[in-house]
């Protein structure tokens, strides 16, 4: 099949890769890119496990063709932290015990950066509305939402 | 915290960073579907579409035609294994019908049961060959229902299967009963009768999806020295390595499995599926095979829990729980094995009791094989017990934690089994939760509800090995093989530093290939933190003694004259004589070589445990909408090692109960087909559906064990059921019997019930 040139920004580099039309984002991210850390669940919007952002925007990377991210800024867990210096949303799911098994984790990761990008100080039903895309079957979400709370507050404390 | 009796530990009950953390918030972790070997092609397995069939004929040469096709697979290339039982650890399994459920050679038994594998060079030109694949089948009745698959008329999933009475005998007519057994202790009838109030009610739950959100997935690759390696998404690695030993014939050493980060299992990836079937893949196309399941397929293909229906009559006497009769009929799936028996063994736990009599029915059905899905078969019987126990106190009008309270089973209290119990925490649990905040607040407001229930799980031992070494800076590398689904690289590595008094962060714990450490059973059966808690306990004295036999060559004295406290090598015969263990580590290459210790075992002395919760519950008459409004869980751990993963576990736990209570069903059409094989029709909780839950710890230590862990994992997903269906029974005066709780069945009940 004839592949197409992909020319994006990813991770705030700039980046080109060939791929299928056929191809999703999360086939490409995982099988041409070797960026594994966004995970496939459910392959059909459901579940949230491949959330990525793109153009600032929290999308299903199962839900988007590779070729429809031309020109477009996608940011992927890789991206999160930078070296060693986690993010705080990272340090927060760490320290608030908030993944188990962790295969939901990137995605709920990426989920709550796109809300605290926007808004910095949503509160718990904020955050369970806009955290409902996401599906995590360990926690019971208790420690996921303490996290995004905790996290919250460590940026707004970086930022004062 | 309710604690009980507990000595001063130093690390144990604190909360630090788990050591695979930081991996697993980066996206670096690998689980399952992430590694790629050189060349590794993809595979796609063939389902039926029926629901029950004879395979008459398969016909491969089409698909092998197909462009970039490297192998395909059916069943005629499994050896024909042996027609024997082997234990898994949470379930024992025929390792024919296992081969059979694995690719199915002469019938089909659900819908989705696999046929055969195709490997290519890239996942859609597999699904393009599988597609011509021609299999022609003779299309049987399924049977999908519990009741209608006991009739003596029903349809048969084996013509030669009879049921397995006690005793080891059989029934003369062949059934799809597969197996039949009875518990019972004084008199029941006698005990009924003689009852101030007895109640009787008959409740159905449906089968329901363990719904890990990482899909099976294998990767084999058959080596040309004749070794095969298996990254692979499970429970147990080791039991990975048997089952594919076992189904291809193939000595145990030559088989290699490498066990990958697991994104979630909850008893559902101890079953094998995809390994044997992608090693066979790889031999045919001589690349490494990586075989994944998709969402559809890991509902229809891999094994559920059982729908059951449960009959019960129960009667109180003075104001306690007096006598029980209860039947059990659990669906097995196509093949046996369902948690029937646990069930039976788990309902009454809560309860001292004289009279007790229990039928239990182990049925095939044409759904898919079950598997072990979180404390198994425990919570379809709570559900039916402990909604009878609550119409029981609220019809007599006692508290129905009073009540429980008065019936409470205890140490030396007589299981359903006849093996009484040793220390147990049901009472402190029950005590604790009656005194809650939660339980003394007043619920008020129209369709509003509180409900209580109670669970019981035993907590597993079985077998550990682990390995700890020494390095010479102090640090300390422990080897385990226990997949770590949810933290137990922490509770593990916490209970090294306790008995090596030495911080957490100097130990590097790592979960093992089976090439590189002795056999492990699964994590399951909220055992690993127990189990390979107490390995770990005895690798470390095992440490200790090596390092004092190092010290008393040192100082030329005997072992004997060695203390360890604190750190500290002591010499009892000159006190001026001391070493850290730091000291002491870096003395391995003059005091004879690298210092390590090991401990392999069976653990024995695991300890039952108990919890109860408590649910206010506000229905929506309109739309038939529960809404959970606030949610307390108590729960005796034994010791909580890592309080943070003890809470996270138990509000896990009560969520998936949640969501089996409110939500999800396997829905099927009349001719066996699941028509809700997707996340969005199957209806898991979301963040939005759930409040925040109060997990309350309480610690009766368990005495079998050395830092007195109980397990954790199991009991929180056994009292939801009830709890959440005694709530709305309480907000709309309306028992309902039926699982799930849909906002549709409660609407058909409230309008059109009695």
């Amino acid at each position: 099949m004839t592949r197409t040139h992909v020319e994006t920004r990813l991770n705030g580099v700039e980046r080109d890769f060939l791929c299928e039309p056929r191809q999703s984002l999360l086939e490409v991210l995982r099988d041409e890119l070797g960026l594994t850390g966004t995970k496939e669940g459910c392959n059909n919007g459901n579940c949230g496990a491949c959330s990525v952002i793109l153009d600032g925007r929290i999308v299903n990377s199962c839900c988007v063709l590779a070729v429809e991210i031309e020109g477009q800024d996608l940011q992927t867990i890789e991206g999160v932290a930078h070296g060693d210096q986690l993010h705080p949303l990272q340090s927060a799911f760490l320290d608030e015990a908030a993944l188990q098994c962790g295969i939901c984790t990137p995605g709920f990761i990426m989920a709550s950066k796109a809300l605290l990008d926007r808004e910095p100080d949503a509160d718990e039903a904020r955050i369970r509305h806009w955290l409902a895309g996401n599906l995590c079957r360990c926690t019971g979400y208790d420690k996921i939402v303490r996290a995004v709370r905790r996290a919250e507050t460590a940026m707004e404390e970086m930022n004062a | 915290m309710t604690t009980i009796e507990r000595p001063a530990y130093k690390v144990i009950g604190s909360r630090p960073v788990r050591p695979d953390g930081v991996e697993k918030v980066t996206g670096k972790a690998q689980y399952a579907a992430d590694p790629r070997p050189q060349g590794v092609v993809f595979g796609k397995i063939l389902r039926s579409p029926h629901a029950h069939a004879r395979i008459v004929s398969i016909d491969t040469s089409e698909a092998e035609r197909h462009p970039g096709v490297l192998g395909i697979v059916t069943a005629a290339d499994f050896p024909q294994a042996e027609d024997k039982v082997q234990d898994l650890g949470e379930g024992a399994v025929n390792l024919r019908e296992l081969s059979d459920n694995i690719l199915a050679s002469e019938k089909v038994l659900y819908r989705g049961h696999a046929i055969a594998a195709v490997a290519a060079a890239s996942p859609h030109e597999a699904e393009a060959a599988a597609q011509k694949i021609r299999v022609e089948y003779e299309v049987l009745t399924p049977v999908t229902n519990v009741l209608d698959a006991m009739r003596e008329d029903a349809p048969l999933l084996n013509e030669t299967r009879h049921t397995k009475m006690m005793g080891g005998q059989h029934s003369e007519r062949p059934s799809n009963i597969a197996a039949y057994n009875q518990f019972k202790a004084g008199d029941a009838d006698a005990g009924l009768a003689e009852s101030d109030l007895v109640v009787e009610r008959e409740f159905t739950t449906s089968m329901v999806h363990q719904g890990y959100i990482e899909p099976q997935s294998s990767t084999a690759s058959w080596n040309a020295d004749g070794t095969i390696t298996i990254w692979t998404s499970t429970q147990g690695a080791f039991v990975v390595r048997a089952q594919v030993a076992e189904v291809l014939r193939i000595p145990v050493a030559r088989i290699k499995v490498i066990p990958m980060e697991i994104g979630g299992g909850f008893g559902g990836k101890i079953p094998i599926y995809l390994d044997p079937v992608a090693a066979l893949l790889s031999k045919k196309s001589g690349r490494p095979v990586k075989l994944s399941m998709n969402r559809t397929e890991v509902f229809e293909g891999t094994g559920p829990t059982s729908g059951t229906v449960i009959s019960v009559k129960a009667g109180a006497k003075d104001g306690k729980l007096h006598a029980v009769q209860a039947t059990l009929r659990y669906e097995a799936g196509a093949y046996p094995g369902s948690p029937v028996g646990a069930g039976a063994m788990t309902m009454l736990a809560p309860y001292d009791l004289e009279h007790v009599e229990i039928h239990t029915f182990d049925v095939v059905v044409n759904k898919p094989k079950t598997s072990a899905y979180r404390a198994p078969g425990s919570p379809a019987a709570a559900f039916a017990m402990e909604s009878v126990v609550d119409e029981l106190a609220r019809t007599l009008k006692i508290d129905p934690l009073q009540f429980r309270l008065n019936s409470a089973s205890k140490e030396g209290t007589k299981q359903v089994t006849g093996v009484p119990f040793a220390r147990i925490g049901n009472e402190e649990v029950l005590n604790t939760a009656m005194t809650h905040p939660h339980y003394t607040a007043p619920i008020e407001g129209p369709y509003r509800g509180r409900g209580v229930a109670s669970g019981y799980w035993f907590n597993g031992g079985m077998q550990s090995s682990v390995v700890v070494a020494v390095n010479p800076d102090g640090t300390v590398n422990l080897v385990e093989g226990s997949t770590d689904i949810g933290g137990t690289r922490a509770s593990l590595a916490m209970q090294l530093a306790e008995t090596l008094s030495i911080p957490y962060d100097a130990i590097r714990p790592i979960v093992a290939d089976t090439d590189s450490i002795g056999h492990n059973d699964v994590t399951g059966g909220s055992r690993t933190t127990v189990a390979s808690g107490m390995a770990v306990y005895q690798a470390g004295q095992d440490v200790i003694r090596e390092m004092s036999s190092r010290a008393a060559r040192l100082w030329s004295v005997t072992p004997e004259d060695v203390s360890y406290e604190d750190g500290v090598f002591h010499c009892l015969k000159d006190s001026t004589k001391e070493l850290t263990f730091k000291e002491l580590a870096a003395q391995g290459a003059r005091t004879g070589g690298p210092i390590a210790g090991r401990a392999s075992l069976v653990a024995r002395g695991a300890g039952g445990a108990f919890g109860t919760h408590i649910v206010d519950v506000e229905v929506d008459p309109g739309t038939g909408k529960t809404t959970i409004l606030r949610y307390t869980a108590v729960q005796d751990v034994g010791t909580a090692i890592h309080p943070s993963y003890v809470e996270g576990q138990i509000q896990g736990g009560v969520v998936q109960g949640i969501g089996w209570a409110l939500n999800e069903e396997f829905v099927y059409d009349e001719n066996g087909r699941m028509l809700n094989s997707s996340f969005l029709d199957y209806r898991m909780p979301t963040a939005l559906d759930v409040p925040l839950i109060d997990a309350v710890i309480v610690e009766v230590p368990n005495p079998g064990h050395p830092y007195g862990v109980r397990g954790v994992g199991e009991v929180p997903i056994v009292p939801p059921l009830a709890a959440i269906a005694n709530a709305v029974a309480d907000a709309t005066g309306h028992r309902f019997t039926q699982l799930p709780l849909s906002p549709r069945r409660l609407i058909e009940e409230l309008d059109g019930g009695d």
